[in-house]
């Protein structure tokens, strides 16, 4: 009898609980191809979100959960990709999409599935500067910035040093070339003029053709679209040898420790900017981050634990698991007015939405949604004095 | 004055550089063709050895630097050099016991040593970034100027500055006497004169009682040599990184090429017209005009003949047209 009494009771629970919405969230992201390493850390990021939101117990009802389901983009293989998201949302039926990855396989995701299907996307690390223009249906959003923000930044910086005459080198790939170009026309378009914009390759064996080109074009100032251990460094090594140029302006592939080593006592009064941000908010995550046993600081980890925690603020903002209602919340719930909510806060912007209150979520990467739902993305720059890198201010 | 200043952004941008990197290219170029004149066949690990060398010998820089032993103005490296090219020459001499000598007796075609040197370079170039890891290194110290472009203008009060740095002159300097010393070794000497003589037909070499073993050690020894003192100026001169040197092989096999395989004279003209060839015609030559042209003739644009992005391509064009016209290289190598 007493067997029996247990049995039933916990029949009931069990039954209770299938009452209550078991919300999904898909991962999708690059698991295998050139991203391989950093996308483990970056669905752990994921988790970390959904974790704290589940331990709140102030989802929605209060007693909806939610969990992850991961599917493999491959990064550069956009059947790969669709094929997956086709999965996460007519077979996992997922209620919201964390990714994609890369630019090229988040374009063909969001347009062959997520649109036809009307499911939100937000990607945490696509860059690419056509995504902002893409038609969306206010499905996309991301919380990565696009790189033309970074080339829209350095031509303030610049505008604001009253530099007006720079040449160019960039690593011959699309980042490089990405950044060149948009830097080239952010800048050109708010009065300054570009010499030269040439490539060079990385991993050669000598740049003094490069630098020689360079040098004859002239400029104030070389912006050196780079990475800092490879081609950057003997662009950098010489122009300082030649005479050609000695202030330089470095991107975020350049700002590095190894920078500061090899060039800090000869690169006086240079000057750069790389992602960054002055909030609490990364700090807390990488506590968090470790706490849980991922690598916070890997590339992208951040923007993808905003990513997931703006899905689900979003969908407590909207009372409702449905993409069609709650994406109209998104830019509310990631914009002010409302209380500033930093990692390890979800638990209290559930609350607070609940209430039907307002939050401006800031998360790890200090997120802010502008245009079409991208992030603004803050850059830190830092300017070289007396060989030590230092901080400038933070745009 | 305007003449002065073209010609001194000539030498700045074009000369000194192309000078330096040709005796790089030179130096390699010069092993590429004594291991193809001698032991006959291309050796792929050539850019791997010079890595190698380096690396010893950048080993034991930082040790002669933390015991405080200095070489003052000059680079440390070169006292270090020595123990560089005997640990490579030590190196390749085992590689050849344990690798090569089984194809040569088994008289293996060229072909087959080709791709043995290739697994060879694989080896070569996972042992130097097992030991020293796959990062920049930097070991040069001492001055780094013999003069300095901000110095050169004010000494002279151009426009233009000029700027040579000791390891540039250091390495010009050493090409010169290292080729001097070879090919006096290879014309004056019994042993220079039993290489050379096995490497132009081996079976009356052996007929008149030369040791094939002893020619191919002695032939290793001197290649370990050129290998090291070009991997460590090269290194003293842009930055240590395995991966550069690997890329090095192209270039160095284009010199070599070019000047005809199996000829010294040949590897180290070929070493100079890749090196200029490099930057001169990928050079913008608006600065120089500038100067030279009178107002109304000053060009508006680069006035360069091809972008960077073609440097390589400049190369192998000038290897694609000896190869058509003179297949034996500009110095009448062997024909590949």
């Amino acid at each position: 009898m007493k067997k029996l009494l247990l049995a039933t009771a916990s029949t009931a629970l069990i039954a209770g609980m299938a009452q209550a919405e078991d919300v999904k969230l898909g991962v999708l992201l690059g698991f295998t191809g050139p991203l391989e390493s950093i996308s483990p850390d970056m669905a752990a990021a994921v988790d970390l979100a959904i974790a704290e939101v589940n331990d709140s117990g102030l989802f929605l009802d209060g007693s909806s959960t939610v969990s992850s389901v991961t599917a493999d983009t491959g990064c550069v293989d956009a059947n790969l990709a669709v094929a997956s998201a086709e999965r996460l949302i007519t077979s996992d039926k997922v209620s919201g999409i964390v990714g994609g990855m890369c630019s090229g396989e988040t374009t063909a995701s969001l347009q062959n599935v997520a649109l036809p299907n009307g499911v939100v996307m937000i990607s945490p690390s696509a860059t690419s500067p056509g995504l902002t223009t893409i038609e969306d249906n206010g499905l996309f959003f991301r919380t990565s910035p696009s790189d033309a923000r970074q080339g829209q930044v350095m031509a303030d910086i610049l505008n604001d040093r009253g530099i007006t005459e720079v040449a160019v080198t960039y690593t011959n790939n699309d980042y490089g070339k990405g950044l060149a170009d948009s830097f080239q026309s952010a800048f050109e378009s708010s009065g300054g003029s570009v010499t030269i914009n040439t490539a060079h390759e990385d991993g050669k064996a000598d740049y003094s053709a490069e630098v020689g080109a360079l040098a004859s074009a002239g400029g104030d100032v070389l912006v050196v679209a780079g990475y800092v251990d490879q081609g950057g460094a003997g662009i950098v090594n010489g122009a300082l040898d030649t005479g050609a140029f000695d202030t330089f302006m470095f991107p975020d592939g350049m700002v590095s420790d190894a920078l500061e080593a090899n060039f800090g006592d000869m690169v006086e009064g240079s000057f750069g900017q790389h992602p960054g941000n002055d909030s609490d908010g990364g700090a807390k995550f990488n506590e968090a981050g470790e706490a849980a046993g991922f690598a916070p600081t890997n590339a992208f980890a951040p923007e993808s634990y905003d990513a997931a925690a703006l899905i689900l603020l979003a969908m407590q903002a909207a009372g409702s698991t449905d993409p069609q209602v709650y994406k109209d919340r998104v830019m509310d719930v990631a914009n002010a007015p409302g209380e500033p909510i930093l990692p390890g806060e979800l638990g209290k912007a559930l609350q607070i939405l609940k209430d039907g209150g307002d939050v401006d979520f800031v998360g790890a990467s200090a997120v802010e949604l502008i245009g079409p739902g991208e992030s603004a993305g803050n850059y830190r720059e830092i300017e070289f004095k007396d060989g030590k890198m230092t901080t400038v201010g933070y745009r | 004055m305007d003449f002065l200043n073209a010609l001194i952004a000539l030498a700045n941008y074009v000369l000194i550089p192309a000078m330096s990197y040709g005796s790089q290219l030179a130096l390699g170029a010069l092993g590429v063709t004594l291991i193809y004149g001698i032991l006959r066949f291309s050796n792929f690990a050539h850019g791997d050895t010079m890595a190698f060398g380096a690396m010893v010998t950048i080993l034991v820089t930082w040790w002669l630097q933390s015991m405080g032993i200095g070489l003052g103005p000059m680079p440390t490296a070169l006292l270090a050099l020595p123990v560089g090219i005997l640990c490579c020459a030590l190196m390749v001499l085992a590689t050849d016991k344990l690798v090569y000598q089984f194809y040569r007796e088994q008289k293996a075609k060229p072909v087959i040593l080709v791709i043995v040197s290739m697994g060879v370079m694989f080896v070569m170039n996972g042992l130097v970034r097992f030991i020293i890891g796959p990062d920049d290194q930097n070991f040069s110290d001492g001055t780094r100027f013999i003069i300095s472009a901000r110095d050169f203008k004010q000494l002279t009060g151009l426009d233009e500055g000029l700027a040579l740095r000791t390891s540039q002159a250091i390495t010009v300097i050493t090409a010169v006497v290292v080729v001097a010393l070879l090919f006096w070794f290879l014309n004056r000497t019994r042993t220079g004169k039993s290489m050379r003589a096995y490497s132009d037909n081996e079976d009356l070499a052996l007929l008149s009682g030369i040791n094939p073993e002893r020619v191919v050690v002695y032939t290793w020894c001197i290649v370990a040599a050129l290998a090291t003192v070009a991997g460590v100026l090269y290194g003293l001169d842009k930055s240590f990184k395995p991966f550069t040197y690997f890329q090095l092989l192209l270039p160095i096999f284009a010199s070599a090429i070019v000047g005809g395989l199996g000829s010294p004279l040949g590897a180290i003209a070929g070493g100079f017209i890749i090196a200029f060839s490099e930057v001169t015609i990928t050079y913008a030559w608006k600065k120089i005009l500038v100067y030279l042209m009178p107002g109304p003739l000053e060009p508006d644009g680069l006035v360069q003949l091809m972008s960077t992005d073609y440097k390589f391509a400049v190369s192998f064009v000038i290897l694609l047209i000896v190869l058509l016209f003179r297949p034996t290289g500009l110095f009448r190598g062997k024909a590949l």
